[in-house]
């Protein structure tokens, strides 16, 4: 995706060995393969009755594994995604009943249905690019009413009312027991696809969208260009779900579709949990079964499913995953301290340039009527930290704002070397070298510490959508490298022994620490940081200038928006004092400690 | 056919702008978009048709009891699936809390009351043709309600009370405002009215469990394109958006018309996505 992007492969190896384990072995595919062999064993049963239950499981677990990366990923409210799966079962059965052409095999029947659903979940998508929540939410419900009409009323195609036959596989698939292993093992499929992608850096700049856009923007992930290809994947699965819902069905008709079947695929995503593939998964089979087994509730059904709904977002807002993970139960080490590593920081800055040049020039911003930079002119080096103090309101925070991208000056340039940078792009900064960090953190809470970090190399990797789906090419090397730089920044800011609690878990200074080890993911050549010792108590200010003033001796150009005087005469090699958005002041600390101006206005005597 | 498309036309657009108006009033309190408020419209109808057809009520009864009803439907929504989310506003859970609360009202509505359209009857036995009151009076109703909440917002205590959390509710309560008891009032204020879209509009819509969302989706039109909270709005946006609606079913046919509708919707919103006449921009960092 990102062909400028700053190379992380070849890189010399670790001195150090990898002091923070991988955990995705197989106590974490235990589960899965326990309801696989359950699966493949149900057959034997010789319940015709459940083997098509099963059958009706498998095939909405594939549409729902897809809209699990929308929903519980991406954090995208899709609810009318039952338009899908009328579009894929409709494309199979008119194309092999031959109503639009020469009738086709099933097999190729089945790949259109992927592909037009494809299509039609990027229509359907699109809107997310640009609307909110319930906005987005009531454009996929109506998107799904609409379908249903069209399917009713285009006769000559879809048969109306009366519908279209549904579409019979070829032997071995033909039977009973044949299809309902065909759908399983499209099933499989879909899972290990999904789950490639859930754990490769597309997931988790997913989650970061869904979490934390602003953060995301920041680390040069584009909510666009990700929400389109994961927009066009799920379609396609939900396409090839449709494919198969009409290969179960002997009669497909508009009635089949309804806006509860497209319920019931949100409310198992939800029931599941967000950034869970093994509780959505749960969810789904549990939410198909359970109107069969408690048969006399058969009517209420739908009922359920909303009660459910409602008393999961009302107490178990985790939903099954959160009751999974036993892991986050037990208690963390109290009085635990933060003990950062120092030489870590050398090894990911290692190749860092240390020629970092920006310059502000003439700068004026101003929201409505008020002045928030006028006239500002600032210069930042490589191999310096540079502090910006002033009184509130006097502008660092909008100087930051306005280098990371987020605010767009009315007058004045930005220039990085000598070349100017594009004014109010955020998402262009990370891959040339910027990294920042927030006022307030802005952090994924529901993932661990280390991923959390590892979201900051995110424009680092090279590996395609393509790759990461099926766990080739570069995909391996990019993870790998990921990982281990990861781990460095986790020693770096003395959090590894954290990195695999949930990041909600931590204490507010932890998270600013947290912050910081994603900031350096991106070996950043400009480090912005936003009064990062706000909160902290003085020895964790301490250990964060030692830190800060670590990475500028790497060569990085930091620049340090602080209201702690101390740690900016501590560590700053240039400090300028702004007030009204212009400079009163600047030069070494010494000198602005003794600055009249400075001392009487901000400083006090 | 011109005065076919603009009797009905305006009579579905009053619907969906009493609907817009059910969603603002619901928000301007609490920042909430609720999916409940087309499910309202469609109680409106049901709750009608029931006290009226089944029970023999005469109209002016059936009509105070479904408003009440309403009312009451509004109140529970504000405190099953509104108050309990609110804390964690920027999460969204209300899209989800509300929705299931929606779809529950919808399944009790489809077992107990059928899944077939009933009839709603004739209220006035009045007019005929273009002139039939089921196309004038959801009109009429829409334009009382319209001058009601003008006179409720601009003359009285408890509109000004309304407004004033509407702007600002950290403000309001800070005066001393009774913000959570104002909400309630809003939520069953909400309630009726959506009851009284239902209503007015029951022989158009008749009494059927499925109208819930499609009146979700149309009333929801005109408020995302009139801007959230504003009801002015969602009175022009509802009528124009029923006159189009209309104007594409008679010419190019029903599903054409919807996907009209969609198409025009979603442009439109994605061109101006604070809607026409609304504003708001916040600072994100």
């Amino acid at each position: 995706m990102s062909t400028d992007a700053k190379t992380i492969q070849g890189k010399p190896v670790a001195m150090q060995p990898m002091s923070i384990k991988r955990r995705q072995g197989w106590g974490q595919l235990l589960p899965f393969l326990v309801l696989l062999i359950l699966a493949i064993l149900l057959p034997l049963l010789g319940q015709t009755y459940w083997t098509v239950i099963a059958t009706r499981a498998a095939i909405y677990w594939v549409l729902a594994s897809g809209l699990n990366l929308i929903v519980g990923y991406a954090g995208q409210l899709a609810i009318g995604y039952v338009a899908l799966l009328t579009i894929g079962a409709y494309t199979t059965s008119v194309l092999v009943a031959g109503n639009v052409s020469e009738p086709w095999e099933p097999y190729s029947a089945l790949i259109a249905a992927g592909a037009l659903g494809g299509v039609a979940g990027l229509v359907v998508g699109l809107p997310a690019l640009r609307l909110r929540t319930f906005y987005f939410a009531m454009t996929t419900l109506g998107f799904a009413t609409i379908v249903t009409q069209i399917a009713l009323a285009w006769e000559d195609v879809t048969g109306g009312g009366m519908g279209v036959p549904g579409p019979m596989l070829p032997a071995p698939f033909d039977s009973n027991d044949g299809l309902y292993y065909f759908c399983l093992g499209i099933a499989v499929i879909a899972t290990i696809l999904t789950a490639n992608i859930a754990h490769s850096r597309f997931g988790r700049g997913l989650i970061v969208i869904r979490d934390a856009e602003v953060a995301a923007e920041a680390y040069g992930i584009s909510k666009a260009r990700l929400l389109a290809v994961i927009f066009v994947f799920a379609g396609a699965l939900a396409g090839v779900a449709g494919g198969l819902f009409s290969a179960l069905q002997t009669y497909i008709t508009p009635e089949a579709f309804t806006f509860e079947l497209s319920v019931l695929f949100f409310i198992s995503i939800l029931i599941g949990g967000r950034s869970s593939i093994l509780g959505p998964l749960l969810g789904t089979v549990i939410l198909t079964v359970l109107p069969e087994v408690a048969a006399p509730l058969a009517a209420w059904s739908n009922f359920l499913y909303a009660l459910l709904l409602l008393i999961i977002v009302l107490a178990i807002p985790g939903g099954i995953a959160s009751l999974l993970d036993f892991s986050s139960r037990s208690p963390l080490p109290k009085h635990r301290r933060i003990q950062p590593e120092l030489n870590a920081v050398h090894q990911i800055l290692a190749d860092v340039p240390s020629d970092g040049d920006i310059v502000l020039k003439d700068l004026h911003l101003s929201f409505g009527g008020v002045k928030a930079i006028n006239g500002l002119n600032l210069q930042i080096k490589g191999g310096q930290v540079h502090g910006l103090i002033g009184p509130n309101g006097s502008g660092k925070t909008t100087t930051l704002n306005v280098i990371s991208g987020y605010y767009q000056p009315q007058e004045g340039s930005v220039t990085e070397s000598g070349a100017s940078l594009p004014l109010g792009q955020p998402v262009g900064r990370a891959v040339r070298g910027f990294a920042r960090t927030f006022q307030t953190p802005r952090i994924v809470g529901d993932v661990s510490v280390l991923k959390n970090v590892m979201a900051g190399g995110y424009t680092c990797a090279q590996s395609s959508f393509a790759e990461a789906l099926l766990r080739v090419g570069r995909y391996r090397a990019d993870e790998r490298a990921l990982h281990q730089i990861a781990a460095w920044a986790l020693q770096a800011v003395g959090l590894s022994q954290l990195a695999h609690v949930r990041a909600d878990r931590l204490q507010h200074s932890e998270l600013r620490f947290l912050e910081l080890a994603r900031a350096l993911m991106l070996r950043p050549k400009y480090l912005l940081l936003d009064e990062p010792a706000a909160g902290l108590t003085g020895d964790e200010i301490k250990r964060l200038g030692e830190i800060i003033k670590e990475i500028s001796r790497c060569g990085t150009a930091v620049l340090l928006v602080e209201h702690h005087a101390d740690l900016i005469f501590d560590i700053c090699d240039h400090v300028t004092v702004l007030n009204l958005g212009s400079v009163l002041a600047s030069g070494t600390p010494q000198e602005i400690r003794t600055h009249k101006e400075v001392v009487s206005a901000y400083l006090g005597a | 056919m011109l005065a076919s498309i603009i009797s009905s036309g305006l009579a579905v657009g009053a619907v969906y702008a009493l609907i817009g108006i059910t969603y603002n009033i619901m928000f301007s309190t609490s920042r909430v978009m609720s999916f409940t408020a087309g499910q309202l419209g469609m109680l409106g109808g049901v709750f009608g048709s029931m006290f009226m057809l089944r029970m023999g009520l005469s109209a002016p009864i059936a009509l105070v009891l479904t408003l009440a009803l309403c009312a009451l439907v509004g109140v529970v929504t504000e405190f099953v699936a509104v108050r309990p989310v609110l804390k964690s506003l920027d999460q969204h859970l209300y899209v989800l809390s509300t929705l299931a609360l929606a779809l529950m009202i919808q399944q009790v509505t489809a077992i107990e009351w059928g899944t077939e359209p009933q009839p709603f009857p004739r209220l006035l036995e009045l007019g005929s043709g273009p002139l039939n009151e089921r196309f004038w009076l959801p009109i009429v109703a829409c334009v009382a309600v319209v001058l009601a909440l003008e006179y409720l917002y601009r003359r009285t205590l408890i509109g000004l009370a309304f407004q004033a959390v509407a702007e600002n509710n950290f403000a309001a309560r800070s005066i001393g405002l009774p913000e959570r008891r104002l909400r309630v009032i809003s939520y069953a204020l909400a309630g009726a009215i959506g009851g009284i879209a239902g209503f007015a509009g029951g022989q158009l819509l008749l009494a059927f469990f499925a109208n819930g969302p499609l009146l979700n989706f149309y009333g929801f039109v005109p408020v995302a394109l009139g801007g959230l909270g504003n009801n002015r709005g969602a009175l022009i946006g509802g009528l124009a958006l029923g006159l189009f609606q209309q104007a594409a079913n008679f010419t190019v046919g029903g599903i054409f018309a919807s996907v009209a509708v969609f198409v025009l919707f979603i442009v439109v919103l994605i061109a101006v996505p604070q809607g026409i006449f609304g504003t708001n921009t916040a600072r994100r960092v």
